[in-house]
């Protein structure tokens, strides 16, 4: 187990440097000097405290669905339906939230409005859930077309009445529905987005990962991820299982509203929280099945968005999205490679 | 006009067939690597890469011949890196085609910006302009224009070349060796690896005339203008039991969706996003389909699978 841990490490720092190798050569292709933009890149970010704390808001949805992504992933599934789940949860807590009565205190507002967007988020994975554990369809294409009907479904609810005159976003939330800004607390944050929402979701990450060991549920639910069969074998209803990770997931993504609607916005809008699905499966592939290396992953890719804003004057800021896809390719490949080594180095032993 | 009679006028024949084009080449992508064994979701990718690679080849040289090359070549080192990745270097094919479809979304915005100063489109392009007869109706000049597209005719010329290869030559009996059973391939002396990696690249360039079709198409390249096409095509693929005509078909009735929605259009009974929901809605009902008859076929056996290393 350590010396797995250590390989897994091992993976991750080369898979960064490689990463910081393609940002370095895509900067200097792009004709800019990569040692003047990584000072723009570190001041944008961690070098102020608006800037701090900008990525740690950028990176509060990230391990909202880092962690569900991560969730489905134990279970064996890939949830490439982060996307669309986290959308129309932030869609219902829009509405849901909007309908509150103003009498409603502020907590138990909260609260309401996002068990609607968790159950919102949570009935978006059901139709994959059941196509995979009922007919065995791949949850990566159905996921997919999921998304794609998320965006239009959405489009039909706002346009069924539920949207401003000639908007694409709801109305205003009842004024206690609101998750508060953490610059109330310190104010060095100021102006920054970041809320509560970001304390919320680094504890969800420490108990979702303790509950993989700590619950039965959590257990077979890794376990199926590893071995249906075995599992099947000992009578844990693996089909369930599967099912009930798939939407669970899902109303984790449907948590991502708690930043963005509730916290920032104040109301639900069409591309509200838009990419921190493929965000997500990001930081659920680099933070490799703990709580402590999502809440890392999910920092690491925050500060990248963030950068990219900083850098976005010299360079595009997509260069951070190809960055991001290179991290996950190159830290693939070196745990590959790390894992075929301990192979050939364990046959050298026993043969 | 009533519905019966726009499903069957000549414009939805004609849209069908333009939209089929880039379903087809994906899927045809999708067969080649996954009878080879090696499991693609980075069709998505692949289309968006060389669908980019297109445009700015023309852009550059002004000629559409030269976009739909560098398409096909873009196509092939975009899959060239996932078959590496996923045949020599045994990351999970998952894994490497979420990663892929990344680099590729972003990566696209990244040059568009870089080339172009946008970051949603470029500037237009003519694609291949082909001459009909004058006298001809609108909808049949689109039929016309359609049928003798050069990537129209290079993605039958695909669709034809690739039953040919994968089942009457030695090297598509190989590559269905390696997508059957790695390990028996390996021990009758097939490189699987080798043989793996062509067989995506070969998907790939396929696959890359879709990404062309696509940008030709709409006469420009815009960002995510795949739209999920090729995991519909991927759908396409599994409901064809993996086989290349019939996923060409399969690929067709995805495509007459997306033809409805063009001409149901006009009409104002069925809200737009209804209608835009039809292809999506009818990958998941053919993903049910699939699971309840079993499929028209069986996955590959070696699918995902490594030959041990002796």
């Amino acid at each position: 187990m350590n010396g797995d841990r250590r390989a897994s490490i091992l993976a991750t720092v080369a898979g960064l440097a490689a990463a910081w190798v393609a940002f370095d050569l895509l900067v200097f292709f792009y004709g800019e000097s990569p040692r003047r933009l990584f000072v723009l890149l570190f001041e944008g970010t961690w070098g102020t405290p608006y800037g701090a704390g900008q990525v740690l808001f950028k990176a509060t949805p990230l391990l909202f669905t880092g962690v569900a992504v991560d969730l489905a992933l134990r279970a064996g599934l890939f949830n490439i339906g982060a996307e669309g789940q986290l959308a129309v949860g932030g869609l219902a807590a829009g509405i849901v939230g909007a309908l509150l009565p103003p009498w409603v205190p502020g907590p138990l507002a909260v609260v309401i409005v996002l068990i609607a967007a968790a159950a919102a988020g949570g009935a978006w994975a059901f139709i994959p859930a059941v196509l995979r554990a009922r007919f065995r369809a791949h949850e990566v294409i159905s996921t997919i077309m999921m998304n794609r009907i998320a965006d239009a479904a959405i489009g039909l609810v706002l346009g069924l009445g539920f949207a401003l005159k000639g908007t694409v976003r709801t109305l205003d939330l009842a004024s206690g529905a609101r998750v508060p800004r953490l610059e109330r607390f310190l104010p060095a944050l100021r102006g920054s987005a970041v809320s509560l929402s970001l304390l919320a979701a680094v504890v969800l990450a420490l108990v979702v990962g303790w509950s993989y060991r700590g619950t039965r549920w959590g257990r077979e639910v890794s376990l199926v991820g590893m071995n249906p069969v075995a599992c099947a074998a000992e009578r844990i209803p693996v089909r369930s299982r599967i099912a009930q990770a798939m939407i669970l997931s899902g109303a984790l993504c449907g948590l991502v509203s708690s930043a963005t609607v509730l916290g920032y916005k104040g109301y639900f809008e069409q591309g509200l929280g838009a990419g921190a699905g493929f965000g997500g499966l990001a930081v659920a592939l680099l933070g490799r099945g703990s709580g402590v290396g999502l809440v890392l992953a999910a920092l690491l890719f925050g500060t990248m968005q963030q950068g990219g804003l900083a850098i976005n004057a010299y360079v595009p800021m997509e260069l951070m999205d190809v960055i991001q896809g290179v991290v996950i390719t190159a830290v693939a490949l070196a745990d590959a490679r790390v894992r075929a080594a301990v192979v050939r180095s364990s046959r050298g032993a026993f043969a | 006009m009533t519905l019966t009679q726009t499903i069957f006028s000549v414009t939805m024949l004609a849209q069908t067939v333009r939209m089929a084009v880039p379903y087809a080449c994906a899927a045809l992508g999708g067969v080649w690597s996954e009878r080879s064994g090696v499991v693609n979701i980075a069709l998505e990718g692949t289309l968006l890469v060389s669908g980019l690679a297109a445009v700015a080849a023309h852009v550059a040289s002004g000629s559409a011949a030269v976009g739909a090359f560098a398409a096909i070549v873009a196509g092939a080192l975009f899959a060239l890196v996932h078959a590496v990745l996923v045949a020599r270097e045994r990351v999970d094919a998952i894994v490497s085609g979420i990663a892929l479809n990344l680099v590729a979304a972003g990566g696209t915005r990244f040059v568009l910006r870089s080339l172009y100063d946008s970051s949603s489109n470029s500037p237009s392009v003519a694609g291949f302009a082909v001459h009909v007869g004058a006298h001809a109706s609108p909808a049949m000049a689109l039929l016309l224009r359609t049928l003798t597209d050069p990537l129209t005719i290079l993605t039958v010329v695909a669709a034809a070349a690739s039953f040919f290869v994968l089942y009457r030559t030695r090297f598509g009996l190989r590559a269905r060796a390696c997508g059957e059973d790695p390990q028996a391939a390996a021990i009758a002396g097939v490189p699987v690896a080798p043989v793996r990696i062509l067989a995506v690249t070969i998907g790939g360039m396929v696959c890359g005339l879709g990404g062309a079709a696509l940008a030709f198409d709409q006469h420009q390249f815009q960002s995510g203008m795949s739209g999920g096409r090729g995991f519909i095509a991927l759908a396409a693929v599994i409901l064809s039991g993996w086989r290349p005509a019939r996923a060409v078909l399969a690929c067709v009735a995805f495509a007459a969706l997306d033809a409805l929605q063009i001409v149901l259009q006009d009409q104002s009974r069925v809200p737009r996003e209804v209608i835009e929901m039809f292809p999506y809605v009818a990958t998941l009902l053919s993903l049910v389909v699939i699971g309840l008859t079993r499929g028209a076929g069986r996955p590959p056996a070696g699918l995902g699978k490594h030959a041990e290393s002796a």
